[in-house]
């Protein structure tokens, strides 16, 4: 582990940028101070750790005040109203409720009769824009596979706005935000961000303003596969706690001692370790799962959500117990060893115990569909006996998804003071007979199935076959 | 040759004919689903008799002596069939040793015979099965050469004959991944093809140890002897070349081939932008089994990919079933399909009625299979492959609650099933769930 950590900081310490860092910038101080502080004019200084330096640009597009009527609504926290009305209007939420609610005269109204009306579409796991299409090697910017942990990378730099997969999420899935992970290749993969679903110039354009940042972790086969294979740690599975808890006793000696140089990879520890970075953790089997959460509490972290969590119904009292989220797919099972045992009651089983289900993609084509992926896993419940309402399904990829992304205050419901991120589906969208009609982000209208140029279009696709079809 | 022509047709007549166990079975109230492209009969009847398919829709007479099973108003359909498919062929894909669907260390590839190494117990087939696939092409894939091996159509009843047609198609990919495996260009790939049928051409009607020139590079075999001698059949007509293409472009040169090759008995594979060049693919009348819902430019060569390629294909007249090895396993068949019909809302989109895309997953890729008539369908002669779902087949929630193969009732358990009911409940308060069976 000491090498691989010295490797980095040897990189980092290849700017002369980061040298004058390290001399100004104590660990937790923040950059703010460092730079403020300062007396020395000609001192460099980079900004703190603190300071958001990538900060988001993102500003709502503008929109009209708009409301739908007499639809049925699906409020995202299990709530359900027959024939109602979604009244928005500055990007927010102004009011839901029934067929009685006061619509203001002179907005726009559309007639929701016989359609559905959802919070907008959340995905907690995604490769987008760091797995773009086209896949070709030049954009395989997931993986930062040269040492297993990882935790100073940032996948929002690997980000591409133009990946056209953005705008297929929007217009057949319904997608308003998401969460663009880091891959499994590494035990600590790095950090994720947080995206607002609007085509941009830059990733900084999308960026959800005030989400935490997301860490993510990966268990089992993967990084032993990929180290092992290299003849280096890990290359088992106690390899990867090993390294796992060497790599966090570090960090915590790096939080506590005020004297250490600036380290981007424990930045991002200290920061999981104080509660301000979500901890996503990429892992199958339950019986690992149960040492991960004690290996979390051992070293005072929490983790908030296991992703691909085939085998979280063997564990659902644990996983309600510890308070964490499972991620999960509907019908994914047996592509490799840790799969073997999936199940497509998986959701419903979690459900029982009353342990948290969200339901993800980590697909560029299933993030289109996730409203039927939830429906399968809420079919497969309903046969062993276990009734899971409609509304309550819709949450597994509205609110239960926004909450473990730590933006449930602000989206992932339809609530007044919400923002304004809506979908209106020209039927149930527990159907797979249903699409999204409208989409709204903040708001404003960013897709629109009845008219052509209300859909967006990456540059990538600009003069190729098939621009600008409806796809 | 002739003697693999022979064999393949006496082994179709043994596997579609009545198994030992065959039931006769007379489902009634059904909302039936002929499979061949129509729309649903209410209150229709199906009846098999001997394994096969007697009569099925409305009107059909009660036989004497056959136990009716009420079906309660519920879809009765043809058992779906899914093309392509590894099915039997790996139980674990990232589990090297369990999988066999590649034979990249081989010096063979269009020799490679599928139906030699079926497991008809694998999960994945109980899996498929429970999910209403009784039949499926399954096939090794291209790896060392561009050829993939000769593929075969299976059924899922788990006995000890789940071959149905051996050899039933040749698998060669002239798409960006054959280039590559060609050596690093689809020039090189066209080459490669043309190279292999003039040696099968040449090896045709002659019989003994086959003397062909060899394709080697490095340790890598392109071509070997026997993979010449097993192109024969294709090149002659008599075994169907599949071919995995998906930009225009390749396309277009997949069906230029029949100028130079006339006799080969081609089918599209993928075809992700076959919508841009459907009239062409029509008037060749090559049949495509086309990736359902990729709308992605996931290379170069799928940049027009939209999930409205089948509709505009099947508009513009050409055969299309719905490819299994594009869904994320093929028991997502069903809600490809019904993804399709579901285009049919979407302003600009094109999309399949009810009927046709349910053909897509049934008669279709049985017809493509050399089982028109056969399978796929609930027509007078065709196999008693049947299912009774528990909603409409097509959307995401149903499941079958009967399926029968050649009049047998099978059993819809698996490991899967076996999870779901220790799983049922977390409680272990008398014992461990390990002895929860």
């Amino acid at each position: 582990m000491t090498t691989n950590f010295a490797r980095g900081l040897g990189l980092a310490m290849a700017g002369a940028w980061a040298l004058a860092a390290c001399t100004t910038t104590s660990s937790d101080s923040g950059g703010a101070q460092a730079g403020a502080a300062s007396t020395k004019a000609a001192a460099l200084a980079a900004k703190g750790p603190r300071d958001d330096p990538f900060a988001s640009t993102y500003a709502p597009y503008p929109n009209i005040a708009t409301a739908i009527r007499g639809a049925t609504i699906y409020d995202g926290k299990g709530g359900k109203i027959e024939n109602g009305v979604v009244f928005m209007s500055g990007g927010k939420i102004v009011s839901v409720g029934g067929p009685d609610t006061p619509i203001p005269a002179d907005i726009a109204v559309f007639d929701g009769t016989g359609k559905f009306v959802t919070p907008g579409i959340i995905d907690i796991h995604s490769h987008l824009g760091n797995y773009p299409t086209p896949g070709v090697d030049a954009h395989s910017d997931g993986n930062e596979a040269t040492s297993p942990t990882t935790p100073d990378v940032w996948a929002e730099h690997s980000v591409w706005p133009q990946d056209p997969g953005f705008t297929r999420a929007l217009a057949n899935g319904g997608i308003t935000a998401l969460q663009i992970l880091p891959g499994s290749a590494n035990l600590m993969g790095g950090r994720s961000v947080t995206l607002k679903n609007v085509p941009a110039r830059t990733v900084q354009q999308m960026k959800f303003p005030g989400a935490p940042y997301g860490f993510k972790m990966a268990c089992g086969e993967n990084p032993k596969r990929v180290y092992g294979g290299r003849g280096r740690m890990p290359s088992t599975r106690m390899g990867n706690f090993a390294v796992n808890r060497q790599t966090w006793l570090d960090a915590i000696e790096y939080a506590n001692n005020e004297k250490a140089r600036r380290d981007l990879a424990k930045e991002t520890l200290v920061g999981v370790l104080r509660g301000e970075i979500l901890v996503h953790n990429h892992c199958y089997r339950a019986d690992e799962m149960a040492l991960v959460m004690d290996m979390a509490k051992e070293m005072g972290y929490k983790v908030t959500a296991f992703h691909h969590a085939v085998e979280a119904y063997k564990i659902g009292d644990l996983l309600r117990e510890n308070d964490v989220c499972s991620a999960i797919w509907a019908d994914w099972y047996g592509f490799k060893m840790e799969a073997y045992d999936g199940i497509m009651e998986n959701a419903a089983y979690l459900a029982r115990e009353g342990a948290c289900v969200v339901i993800h993609s980590d697909d560029a084509n299933d993030i289109q569909r996730l409203n039927q992926e939830a429906a399968k896993a809420q079919a497969a419940g309903r046969r062993m006996g276990i009734n899971i309402p409609d509304a309550t399904v819709i949450g597994w990829i509205t609110h239960n998804p926004a909450k473990a992304m730590g933006i449930g205050d602000v989206t992932g419901s339809l609530e007044v003071g919400k923002m304004a991120d809506v979908v209106l589906w020209n039927g149930n969208p527990l159907s797979v007979y249903s699409r999204p009609e409208k989409v709204w982000i903040d708001g404003a209208l960013m897709f629109d199935a009845m008219n052509p140029k209300t859909r967006p279009v990456s540059d990538f696709e600009l003069g190729q076959p098939g621009a600008g079809d409806v796809k | 040759m002739r003697r693999f022509v022979a064999l393949a047709a006496s082994a179709v007549a043994v596997a579609l004919a009545a198994p030992a166990l065959a039931q006769d079975v007379f489902i009634t109230n059904a909302r039936v689903v002929i499979g061949d492209g129509g729309e649903p009969i209410e209150g229709g009847s199906v009846l098999v008799r001997g394994g096969r398919v007697v009569a099925a829709g409305s009107g059909v007479a009660a036989p004497a002596g056959v136990p009716s099973m009420d079906a309660d108003g519920r879809w009765v359909t043809p058992g779906l069939f899914a093309t392509l498919t590894s099915l039997g062929l790996a139980d674990v894909d990232a589990v090297g040793e369990s999988n066999d669907v590649r034979a990249g260390g081989a010096p063979f590839s269009a020799s490679l015979d599928a139906s030699l190494a079926i497991n008809s117990t694998s999960q994945n087939i109980l899996v498929h099965r429970a999910a209403g696939i009784t039949r499926a092409a399954t096939t090794t894939l291209p790896s060392g050469s561009i050829f993939g091996g000769q593929g075969a159509i299976i059924d899922l009843d788990g006995d000890a004959n789940a071959v149905t047609l051996p050899r039933a198609f040749q698998l060669v990919d002239l798409s960006e991944g054959g280039g590559r495996i060609a050596g690093g260009s689809r020039v090189a790939a066209q080459v490669l093809l043309r190279g292999a049928l003039r040696e099968a051409q040449a090896l045709a009607g002659r019989s003994g140890m086959p003397a062909t020139t060899e394709i080697i590079k490095g340790d890598k075999v392109m071509l070997g002897r026997f993979d010449a001698e097993a192109l024969v059949p294709v090149v002659t007509g008599r075994q169907k070349l599949y071919v995995m293409a998906e930009r225009a472009a390749d396309i277009r040169s997949v069906l230029a081939l029949k100028a130079e090759f006339p006799r080969l008995d081609l089918v599209l594979v993928g075809a992700s932008e076959g919508w841009l060049v459907a009239a062409e693919i029509a008037a060749a009348k090559v049949p495509v089994i086309a990736n359902g819902l990729d709308d992605l430019p996931e290379t170069f060569q799928k940049l027009a990919s939209t999930q409205s390629n089948i509709g505009r294909m099947k508009a513009a007249g050409v055969t299309v079933a719905i490819n299994a090895e594009a869904a994320q396993n093929p028991r997502r068949l069903s809600q490809t399909a019904g993804n399709l019909v579901a285009l049919t809302k979407v302003p600009g989109a094109a999309g399949l009625s009810w009927g046709e895309a349910f053909a897509a997953i049934s008669s279709v890729p049985a017809s493509i299979s050399g089982l028109a008539g056969r399978a796929g369908v609930l027509a007078p002669g065709a196999v008693g492959d049947v299912v009774i779902w528990d909603g409409d087949p097509l959307e995401v929630g149903s499941v079958p609650a009967k399926v029968f193969i050649s009049g047998v009732e099978q059993s819809l358990e698996s490991h899967q099933s076996g999870l779901r009911q220790r799983y049922r409940d977390l409680d272990e308060s008398a014992r461990p769930k390990a002895f929860d069976w």
